[in-house]
């Protein structure tokens, strides 16, 4: 797992950078933000709990075949959304999410609704939202953001159809 | 509309006070419960404590990296000054603030747990939605991290360069969808009242 070793040494590197920032802007300053950051820490585990655990439970009951065949052949705008619907409720990381999108891809999906799949799986993943999302950002924000993103997988489908494959 | 988002944040900078338990989550712990009994039903006692073991696991695994991110929040909302982040994101940003939102997106290192909580920052310090839309979608879709670990590997380097391609104009047509709403559903600085 050296790419997690790695995203690691990044996120603390970026956190001691920018901490030091703060610690030369004064002792108060980094004391300050220092309790924030805790505050914050201690105040949205219990919602990471909660998606962590939840999620789980929620991935168990949509097994990954329910989202495969949601992405079968059929091409066409039908095919965009019934991929949007899909994206959205993958259960699990990004393994899964792209390996149905190469499932997708070689069983003969179309390219456009593979596309539209990954996007629509960026955007939404139910699993993603409810783990960090929701728990980090103010409600009002996520929901906002999820509804001026629903055209994006569509726009992504019809630059693909325009501009061909891969 | 003149300048909703600095505007309840001028002086006092009321920290994100979050309520404890929101409707999400209500909803979310409604979900998990059905969920929690659909699996005890299917698999009985023993397919809920093989998951609950797993995720507890996983969520150890997670936890330091929450605090990082939570960290990373908190140093990056004390040290960037905040006139010039509500001017440079701010909703008068224009399509700069967007473009701006786009690049900060696409450039930051790790995953959703240094995402959300620099853009809850972003917030907090006077950038408006649309700034922050264009961040978070940046992010998730033509940011490296994922690009380089997950996709990349799996679904091969063609489609993964063409994906980010055809992904490129969208997050700043996200922003720019979001403030277009967003001075329409909230025409009023008032419209916070309902958060403190």
């Amino acid at each position: 797992m050296s790419a997690a070793l790695l995203i690691d040494i990044l996120l603390w590197g970026s956190v001691f950078g920018v901490g030091l920032i703060a610690f030369r802007r004064g002792p108060p300053v980094f004391k300050a933000s220092l309790r924030e950051g805790s505050m914050d820490f201690i105040n949205i585990v219990p919602r990471i709990a909660l998606g962590v655990i939840g999620s789980g439970y929620i991935a168990a009951i949509i097994p990954q075949e329910v989202i495969t065949g949601w992405l079968g052949p059929d091409s066409g705008w039908l095919g965009v959304a019934t991929a949007v619907v899909a994206g959205a409720a993958t259960p699990g990381g990004p393994v899964i999410g792209f390996s149905i999108g190469t499932v997708a891809l070689k069983s003969g999906g179309g390219v456009p609704q593979v596309v539209a799949y990954v996007v629509a799986w960026a955007l939404f993943a139910f699993q993603r939202m409810i783990l960090w999302e929701i728990p980090f950002m103010p409600a009002r924000f996520v929901w906002f953001r999820c509804a001026v993103s629903v055209p994006f997988p569509f726009v992504a489908a019809a630059i693909a159809m325009v501009i061909g494959k891969p | 509309m003149k300048d909703p988002a600095p505007a309840d944040d001028g002086e006092t900078r009321p920290k994100h006070a979050r309520k404890p338990v929101g409707w999400s989550m209500i909803f979310i712990g409604a979900l998990v419960v059905v969920c929690v009994t659909l699996v005890w039903r299917r698999d009985g006692i023993d397919g809920v404590l093989n998951i609950l073991t797993h995720d507890l696991w996983l969520f150890g695994e997670i936890l330091p990296r929450v605090l990082a991110g939570c960290l990373l929040g908190a140093f990056i909302a004390e040290i960037l000054p905040h006139e010039k982040v509500s001017r440079a994101l701010g909703p008068k940003s224009g399509l700069k603030g967007l473009l701006i939102g786009t690049a900060f997106g696409a450039i930051l290192p790790g995953g959703p747990f240094t995402a959300y909580p620099v853009a809850s920052a972003l917030l907090a310090v006077g950038a408006d939605f649309g700034a922050t839309i264009a961040m978070v979608v940046s992010w998730t879709l033509i940011g490296y991290g994922r690009a380089v670990a997950w996709e990349i590997p799996i679904m091969g380097t063609d489609f993964t360069l063409w994906r980010i391609l055809i992904s490129l104009p969208l997050p700043v047509l996200a922003g720019a969808l979001g403030r277009f709403v967003y001075v329409r559903i909230y025409p009023q600085p008032a419209a916070k009242d309902d958060e403190t």
